[in-house]
């Protein structure tokens, strides 16, 4: 087999142009699980940890650049207050060991419905950038996984890092799993609350195809927040705009829970982030 | 491939690696080296937990062709010769081994703890050892040889 | 004569250091997994996809093309018998035309390295004749479906009916309570190496639970005599029952064998599931009677478990949750019948608790549902009924030993409870809630065991004591075939050596198959049974040091004593130093030693003294429960049990700990999920056991109440801590939510989704 360790993104978008059916391999820790019970035996391995610029993360104005390379320790180390909902969930990927390689990019490419960092992204309107030896495109998050294990990401194509939004207001993180550590979601929800512009949203995980955005829960929320005053969350609310958020969920049945389940928890998991982050937000105002 | 890499402070360079092999088979078949434990290849049990670099990581997680150029230091790089590392020293005492597959893994990833947090609470303690899977001793002798180790209970 | 020498460090008793300790921490310990050996080859295993199939032909030949693969073997290349098997040799080494279970081998090949043996593995084509499977326990009992091995699908039945007629209550609770399928689920998967020996048998180095029984079953499979299959064991990465039958051992001999090379294998953790068998899933049905006072009057009780393909143990692990599934309560009429049928399932067999666990949910749960009936305290109506030393148990024996019931019960309620919030809340790292939907609840539950092998078996254990002068000193070593499985039966044999012979330097040389059967590290026996074989030989190494000191010395033998490394007079006062009188003598005694005897039942009534011993532990779970997500923080464990004596206290500390651990996983999280016969989470990715962040605080309270037939006055400590836990962790549960938990494990999944539809607390 051949190993590839280009030492810049360019040089790495040309190997990956001439080996398509390269295995990209940055963390490791979805990938090599394959490797490892040869599922996956493959021929070439484009690694990218040899790529310095990729793992790091810089300001942009309003927005963070993160480099695919970034793993989920830094994440959760340096942007906990910038990204809180991304680092809350980078917190609850795996354990030390894993987030010390684990990336961002990983989730993406890897594209499951519950990888723990996406949601995050979904709720803060986050864009992937992608890059070949034929040029560069951003894709919003929102649209780059297309079914478990499936994503927009082109063959001759890397994942480059992720813009995002720096926090406009309250966000929130919670994933439910049957275990207290260690677990991979069977709900997840991240939600960003934006006073200033009057915006809610929401990115759930685990209980689609594809991790989702509850547009109609957050219109709902929207318009039922008191924006100007400083009441507490009326009655009714957090329960409606969780009913509304487990509408925007089609989740299945697998080995982890029952579709049923999942609907629950992301309906109680949604009242709850609602609730939350409303809290903050009267907190903050005063 | 050819790889070299330092592996417990020593030099080592290798020929006709397959880069796509873990390193925890490196570590195991190539170098002879096999304190680090295969318990599950997942990254779920940490027992073959190693350094990187610096970073506790799985070395079944970690590609041999990534670790090119790099430091690694494994459960047997702990001890200074014949005087046991203070870590394992504490394991010993507080009773915290039973069958001992585990134990390699867990004593790096509490080394690399008290690197990071020379004075973990116990919240901390949990939350930094729940990637290392131990079946014969319920954690409690193990957090109780970290709190030893991090010098806030007496060995006894 | 008993020499306690206060002198000699590391005695019975002492809190000692394990011997194997530090080179464990170092990460220089050998387990199976690491050995090596020059020449050595890796084996893999072919094994069936489909639970039911007949194998119609097997093609080897793109395997055995292959660069790098030495050989492969299927039954036809079984020089001696293709069966193997604990209780029934029902069980083929590699599938002669039937494959009964997904995962059961069909073929076996060796390879230069553990890749190319992996691919080859694949690379071997096996035609297969689907069979539809019998996968439903049920219809098994009934008789449905196909007959899986001659004889019928009913591999045991226990039948206990002590009294006679079932007779008027004044409360009735019935309820009917299911167990999932646990996994061991041992850290270090399955291994070992078999080396050719020169005289055309072989050396075996593996992990195992029991030297001899692998050795016998191996005998027959290679058509070797006992001489010629020498087995030593190698670093075992935990047993827990898991290693009671043969996985890789048969196979890796008979590569090496053919090939004339040594041969290791090794399971990965998805292999390993299917390696070795698991815990007895359990549906059981029962029927409590009492009197308005709160008196057990009758418990009827009807246990099915499924033992998947092969019988394995199950035979008396539908004794053991036969005989104790009325608990440890005075009971005048019970009527019980536990059954274990064949399916084309997962082999099960035996798991730490081995059929006590699956009753303990059902019975426990039952006096939960009958104290409520009754409006009395859970722990109230427990004592009402506890058996103490004299009571009869279910199966008529009456309780010999001590039966601490009541105490280890109230020793438990009396302790401090928590105070809240716990640090950590349900749903862990996951952030789930600050608070909302969280209830705190508190369950008990009590349990009772057998320790060492019952019904008659020829229970024993070997050992060999050698006592000789090294440097000037005296230095002991002692030989059993006893399995260390990582519970300290290392530490503890050399502990006995050090009291009995009053020597400091003692040596436990690796347990092999050089000295007489051990029995098995299991049923909570090890330290009595081997415990009391070291303590015999070294009584006999002891006597004959007198006699040999008597002519030394010039003092009768009567008057000698031997401590400290030194004999005294207690006629004269001399002393000599023990090495002095030892000069270049070496004593060396092997000695067997046996437990009280035990009958089987009768197997109509199933009365009789059928057990050794009864060991006895009781829990209080706290909980708190998140209702609307069903999440389960256990916040404190505390477990109280009656031990005899503490050999090696921490030792004892860690099994108790260990125990709690796997109990909580079996109330909680573990279960080998299995439909159509195939096993869904082969991972520890889906297959959970409990994290740090999952194990509660735990409180100990050791009782050393010593008994009078066991050596020092030990009970087995190895079980008891699991067997109650998840009936009082459910228990817990129960009173957080106020639902009917039936099923272990509790999922969240169950929990939220009976609340949410309104058969719980009201939200």
């Amino acid at each position: 087999m051949r190993f590839l360790r280009p030492g810049t993104m360019a040089e790495a978008c040309a190997l990956k142009a001439e080996y398509p059916d390269a295995l990209v391999i940055a963390g490791g820790t979805d990938v090599m699980v394959g490797v490892n019970f040869g599922r996956t035996d493959p021929l070439v391995m484009l690694d990218l940890t040899g790529i310095g610029e990729l793992a790091q993360w810089r300001s942009s104005g309003e927005d963070i650049h993160i480099g695919a390379g970034l793993t989920y320790s830094r994440i959760v180390a340096e942007l906990g207050d910038a990204l809180p909902a991304l680092a809350s969930a980078s917190r609850t990927v795996g354990s030390v060991q894993i987030r010390n390689r684990a990336t961002l990019a990983g989730n993406l490419g890897t594209a499951s419905p519950a990888g723990d960092a996406l949601p995050p992204l979904l709720a803060a309107d986050a864009a992937v950038e992608l890059v070949s030896a034929g040029g560069a495109r951003t894709v919003p998050a929102t649209e780059f996984c297309v079914a478990p294990g499936r994503s927009v990401l082109q063959r001759d194509e890397l994942i480059a890092g992720v813009r995002i939004a720096r926090r406009r207001g309250p966000q929130h993180f919670a994933k439910v799993g049957p275990r207290n550590a260690m677990v991979i979601a069977v709900a997840s929800i991240a939600t960003t609350m934006d006073p200033a512009n009057r915006t809610v949203a929401v990115g759930c995980g685990a209980v689609a195809p594809t991790p989702v955005r509850a547009r109609a829960a957050e219109e709902f929320a929207a318009a039922a927040l008191d924006w100007n005053g400083e009441a507490v969350l009326p009655k009714g609310t957090a329960a409606e705009f969780g009913a509304l958020v487990a509408d925007a969920c089609s989740p299945i049945d697998d080995v982890r829970a029952g579709a049923r389940y999942r609907r629950r928890a992301i309906e109680v998991l949604a009242g709850r982030a609602l609730r939350r982050m409303w809290d903050e937000h009267l907190r903050r105002v005063e | 491939m050819k790889l070299c890499c330092t592996v417990n402070g020593e030099w080592c360079a290798l020929d006709d690696v397959a880069g796509s092999e873990s390193l925890l088979r490196l570590l195991r078949e190539r170098l002879r080296l096999p304190g680090t434990k295969n318990a599950c290849e997942q990254g779920e049990c940490g027992s073959c937990t190693v350094y990187v670099d610096g970073e506790s990581v799985c070395s079944c997680l970690v590609a041999a062709g990534q670790v090119d150029g790099s430091d690694i230091v494994t459960v047997e790089g702990l001890a200074d010769g014949a005087d046991a590392h203070p870590v394992q020293e504490a394991f010993v005492s507080a009773g915290a081994v039973q069958c001992g597959f585990c134990t390699p893994g867990l004593v790096v990833a509490a080394h690399a703890l008290l690197a990071r947090t020379p004075d973990p609470t116990d919240a901390e303690l949990r939350e930094a050892l729940a990637g290392n899977l131990c079946r014969c001793t319920g954690y409690e002798k193990i957090f109780d040889a970290v709190r030893i180790a991090a010098g806030k209970t007496e060995a006894t | 004569m008993t020499t306690v020498d206060r002198a000699v460090r590391d005695t019975v008793g002492a809190p000692v250091r394990r011997a194997d300790g530090m080179p464990k921490v170092r990460g220089e310990f050998a387990f199976s997994s690491d050995l090596d050996a020059p020449g050595m080859l890796w084996g893999a295993t072919v094994r069936s996809p489909h639970p039911h199939a007949r194998v119609l032909r097997i093609d080897a030949s793109a395997a055995t093309a292959m660069n790098g693969v030495r050989a492969v073997l299927t039954h036809h290349d079984i020089p001696g018998a293709n069966r193997f098997g604990l209780e029934r040799r029902d069980q083929p080494v590699l599938a002669a035309g039937l494959v009964r279970y997904a995962g059961e081998p069909v073929a076996i090949v060796a390879a230069d390295d553990p890749v190319t043996a992996s691919r080859a593995a694949k690379a071997i084509v096996v035609e297969y004749d689907v069979l539809e499977p019998l996968t439903d326990p049920e219809e098994a009992l009934r008789g449905a479906g196909p007959e899986l091995h001659e004889g019928g699908n009913i591999v045991a039945h226990r039948r206990i009916r002590k009294g006679s007629g079932i007779p008027e209550a004044d409360v009735v609770v019935t309820g009917t309570y299911e167990v999932g399928m646990q996994d061991q689920a041992f850290l270090g998967p399955e291994s070992c190496l078999a080396v050719p020996g020169g005289d055309g048998g072989i050396d075996l180095l593996c992990s195992t639970q029991w030297l001899h029984i692998d050795r016998d079953q191996l005998c027959d499979v290679l058509a070797l005599p006992e001489d010629k299959v020498r087995l030593t064991l190698s670093g075992v990465g935990g047993a827990f029952g898991g290693r009671e039958d043969l996985s890789v051992q048969a196979h890796a001999c008979l590569l090496a064998l053919r090939l004339g090379r040594p041969v290791k294998m090794v399971y990965d953790r998805e292999e390993s599931f299917a390696g070795h068998v698991h815990r007895h899933p359990a549906w059981l049905e029962y029927e409590h009677g009492a009197t308005k006072e709160g008196k057990l009057v009758y418990v009827k009780a009807r246990i099915l478990l499924d033992g998947g393909a092969y019988a394995s143990t199950s035979h008396a692990v539908t004794g053991n949750a036969g005989c104790f599934a009325a608990g440890p309560y005075e009971v005048p009429v019970v009527h019980v019948d536990s059954y274990s049928v064949y399916t084309n399932n997962p082999p099960c067999g035996a798991m730490r608790g081995f059929g006590a666990v699956q009753a303990c949910f059902g019975y426990e749960s039952q006096m939960d549902k009958l104290a409520a009936a009754l409006e009395l305290d859970p722990v109230e109506l427990r004592l009402r009924n506890a058996v103490r030393t004299g009571s009869a148990m279910a199966t008529g024996q009456r309780i010999h030993g001590p039966a601490p019931v009541a105490e280890l019960l109230t020793r438990v309620r009396d302790m401090p409870l928590p105070g809240e919030p716990d640090v950590l809340r349900p749903g862990g790292t996951g952030n789930t809630t600050d608070g909302e939907g969280v209830r705190r609840g508190v369950g008990y539950g009590v349990s009772v065991k057998n320790i060492c092998k019952s019904l008659g078996y020829d229970d024993y254990g070997t050992a060999r004591v050698r006592l000789a002068v090294a440097g000037g000193e005296p230095v002991v070593s002692v030989h059993t075939a006893a399995a260390e499985v990582g519970q300290g039966l290392v530490t503890v044999q050399a502990q006995i050596a050090r009291t009995e012979l009053g020597v400091d330097e003692v040596t436990v040389v690796p347990a092999d198959t050089a000295v007489g059967d051990a029995g098995t590290s299991s049923a909570s026996r090890q330290t009595w049974v081997s415990g009391g074989a070291v303590k015999a030989a070294c009584d006999a190494v002891r006597e004959a040091v007198l006699v040999a000191a008597a002519s030394v010395c010039g003092e009768p033998a009567a008057d000698l004593r031997l401590e400290e490394g030194h004999l005294a007079s207690a006629a004269t006062g001399r002393t000599w130093r023990l090495a002095d009188v030892l000069g270049d003598r070496v004593i060396d005694e092997t000695r067997v030693y046996r437990h009280r005897e035990t009958f089987p039942l009768d197997p109509e009534t199933g009365q009789g003294d059928g057990h050794v011993a009864f060991a006895f532990a009781a829990h209080r779970a706290v909980v708190d429960v998140d209702v609307d997500l069903g999440l389960v923080r256990v916040v404190e464990i505390a477990c109280a049990e009656d031990v005899g004596r503490a050999m090696n206290p921490p030792a004892v500390e860690g099994q108790m700990h260990g125990g709690i651990a796997q109990g909580l996983g079996l109330a909680l999280m573990e279960e080998i999920q299995v439909e159509g016969g195939l096993i869904r989470n082969p991972s520890f990715t889906d297959y959970l056991i409990p994290t740090t962040l999952d194990m509660p605080a735990v409180k100990l309270d050791i009782l050393e109440l010593p008994r009078d037939d066991s050596p020092y006055g030990l009970t087995g400590v190895g079980e008891p801590s699991l067997l109650s836990c998840p009936a009082a962790v459910v228990a817990a549960i129960r009173d957080a939510t106020g639902v009917d938990v039936t099923r272990i494990p509790v999922r969240p999944d169950a929990l939220a989704t009976t609340v949410e539809a309104g058969r719980g607390d009201p939200l």
